[in-house]
């Protein structure tokens, strides 16, 4: 199978901190890892590096074929990003955001209203700004802005969280969606009983590196090593 | 570049037309400014009359940077900037189109304020296209200096403070051409087309550098 | 080598300076008109075209080839820096001197003629620039944005030394070497205005090495942080 990640050594700063202290990762593609770990072990930063929106200090990163160092244009293409913050615009619709970022990505903008279908973003909802949305249904926008543009790697940072349990379940359909169809997914969780059965690998991340993996429930489930 | 043009400044000016800082922020701002030098200068029509064409400027460097400052806004959050990021946009096309968004404010801003020139300091234009042409070119060489210096500027908090340092001595080429167009547009000077030029010239060189470096500005 | 040279230019720009300053005060004449002022033009254009040349182009050019994906280093974004903040000294000296020739010559201290006033506008600029590089931003991000105003400014240069054709002011055309190279100045005030050319060429270099090495000792110290700062980060993940 094709690598998705494959991280040796990855140095990142925030300023003069080193947020990464050295991570080494393997991950091909269509699997799911879930990272776990304390407040501030770089669980965040981990996920922004490999989104391309942060610099490679040093050692050697490649994601989806694409060097991190000299390409990190080409990975962010390639891939989806949900964050805290959804980071779309609030004044517009949910309808409008996603059909603006379907554009920009060369997508049939056709994709917005049956992915925000999917995650119960209808009716009134639908037509509300952005920035008069609660955190959860904002969160939902994310997540169909995700279902939509269909990336190879989905970057998931805590994706439970504000989220009522229907959306919940939801969220873990939609990895195992992504990973059969052949997308890597990346989520980073403090919900262990939540994330774990979804993943195949599970890291715990500590000082900035990956203490620790572990198997996760989707390979129990199946019955991996 | 020029269809993700396209697609940045309708997402900006619908964000416009939803939130309108712009026309009640913006506008007004413009106009209490035109007010306010008629204070400082006192009520002689012959000296407001002789100032208009720095005042007019002035009101409309002033607003331009507000306006800069609401439309570097859109992106304020890191978190939209990096999502904005991920979508692949050509940043040249994003320069572009955040550039034709402004100069579509500054030229709805320019209207007020012509407007309010005739009105409030007696101004009486010979020639209108001159002053067309020069408010066209100026609208597109103050929003490519400033969308170019503001994305530079960094986040909301330290940008609404370092924008005007950054900006206002660069487009001083504009406040000088522009003044110098308008009054050859009241028709007290033959020169206009010399100034028209400069204002050209400034609008294509900071249009084309815009173009040239915003890319390099988006990599990590 | 490099290091020898570096170390000589401080003894070589002083003693240049001060040949200057000497021949200018002391060997070279008074100007038929304008008297003993005519000794300012020792001083003040070869400040300014350190200033207005030197600093910005030195500027502009090093910041290209920090954009450039082959020549980045962190050594041409700290030279672009040196060469903005020593062009700041020259640049407030060209704009003094000027006011001290232009007092007496045209009776104020400061009148807005279009090099004076470009030269002040490039002043700020490069306030601007040294404002931008102070805020709180990463080395590398720090480092392109900075370039990227740098070749901007730069841009502003050919407007500057058009200015004196353009707006046609109060401002002295040109002084020694004319368009058709007719030579204005002669004998020694001529040859020491050439030597101050090469007196304050050499101290501004003097000056921007210097500045650079304050900014290269700086980082090092950093770089010895790095190494401290990972060890700590990664202990954080050690069970105690």
């Amino acid at each position: 199978m094709a690598s998705a990640i494959h991280l040796r050594s990855a140095v990142a700063l925030t300023g003069r901190f080193p947020v990464l202290a050295g991570v080494d990762l393997d991950l091909d593609e269509g699997s799911v890892l879930v990272v776990l770990g304390a407040n501030g072990a770089g669980k965040t930063s981990l996920l922004r590096l490999l989104a391309g929106l942060l610099a490679l200090q040093s050692g050697t990163g490649e994601i989806l074929g694409c060097d991190l160092s000299s390409h990190s244009r080409h990975v962010r293409r390639r891939v989806g990003l949900l964050g805290h913050d959804v980071g779309l615009y609030d004044e517009l619709r949910p309808l409008e955001n996603l059909t603006f970022a379907l554009r920009a990505g060369r997508l049939d903008p056709a994709l917005a209203a049956p992915a925000l279908e999917r995650t119960g973003i209808t009716g009134r909802v639908a037509e509300t700004p952005l920035g008069q949305l609660s955190a959860g249904q904002r969160r939902r926008v994310g997540l169909a802005l995700l279902i939509a543009r269909r990336p190879r790697l989905w970057l998931l940072d805590e994706p439970h969280a504000s989220l009522d349990a229907p959306t919940r379940e939801l969220v873990g359909e939609l990895v195992e969606e992504a990973a059969r169809a052949g997308a890597t997914v990346v989520a980073t969780s403090h919900e262990p009983e939540l994330s774990v059965p979804m993943a195949d690998l599970v890291a715990t991340m500590a000082g900035g590196m990956i203490a620790r993996m572990d198997l996760g429930g989707r390979q129990v489930f199946e019955g991996g090593d | 570049m020029l269809r993700d043009a396209l697609l940045v400044a309708g997402r900006d000016l619908r964000i416009e037309a939803r939130s309108k800082v712009a026309l009640w922020q913006v506008v007004p701002f413009s106009v209490l400014a035109m007010i306010l030098f008629t204070f400082a200068l006192g009520p002689n029509p012959a000296a407001l009359t002789v100032s208009a064409p720095g005042f007019f400027w002035i009101a409309l460097l002033f607003a331009s940077i507000l306006a800069t400052q609401r439309s570097l806004s859109i992106e304020g959050s890191q978190a939209t900037r990096e999502s904005t990021r991920l979508l692949g946009l050509d940043p040249a096309g994003v320069f572009l189109g955040k550039v034709g968004a402004l100069v579509a404010e500054l030229v709805v801003i320019e209207t007020i304020l012509v407007g309010g020139t005739v009105l409030l300091y007696h101004v009486a234009f010979r020639n209108w296209l001159l002053l067309v042409a020069s408010c066209a070119l100026a609208a597109i060489g103050l929003a490519s200096a400033s969308v170019l210096y503001g994305s530079l500027a960094g986040g909301d908090r330290v940008r609404s403070t370092l924008l005007p340092i950054l900006v206002l001595p660069v487009v001083a080429p504009v406040l000088i051409a522009g003044s110098r167009a308008f009054v050859a547009a009241i028709g007290s000077s033959g020169d206009g087309g010399r100034w028209v030029a400069v204002l050209a010239v400034f609008a294509i060189v900071y249009s084309v550098l815009g173009i040239v470096l915003y890319g390099p500005m988006e990599e990590i | 080598m490099r290091h020898t040279l570096s170390k000589l230019l401080g003894p070589i720009s002083a003693v240049l300076v001060i040949l200057t300053i000497w021949l200018g005060l002391f060997v070279t004449p008074p100007d038929v008109d304008q008297g003993e002022l005519v000794r300012l033009v020792y001083i003040h254009p070869a400040l300014a075209v350190e200033a207005l040349y030197a600093s910005v182009g030195m500027a502009a050019l090093c910041s290209a080839l920090y954009l450039w994906p082959r020549t980045r280093s962190m050594r041409m974004d700290r030279l672009a820096a040196s060469a903005i903040e020593v062009g700041v000294v020259f640049n407030i000296l060209t704009l003094v001197t000027g006011s001290i020739w232009g007092r007496p010559t045209w009776g104020v201290w400061w009148t807005w003629d279009a090099r004076l006033t470009s030269t002040a506008l490039l002043l700020v600029l490069s306030l601007g620039y040294l404002a931008l590089r102070r805020v709180p931003a990463e080395p590398h991000v720090r480092a392109r944005r900075c370039a990227i105003a740098a070749i901007v400014a730069a841009v502003n240069v050919p407007i500057i030394h058009f200015s004196v054709v353009w707006w046609q002011t109060l401002h002295q055309g040109c002084t020694a070497i004319c368009p058709g190279l007719t030579y204005k100045i002669h004998g020694s005030m001529g040859w020491t205005l050439l030597l101050s050319f090469v007196a304050f060429t050499t101290c501004f270099a003097w000056m921007v090495v210097s500045r650079y090495r304050i900014d290269v000792l700086r980082d090092s110290g950093h770089d010895g942080a790095l190494d401290d700062a990972l060890e700590a980060r990664r202990s954080e993940g050690v069970p105690s």
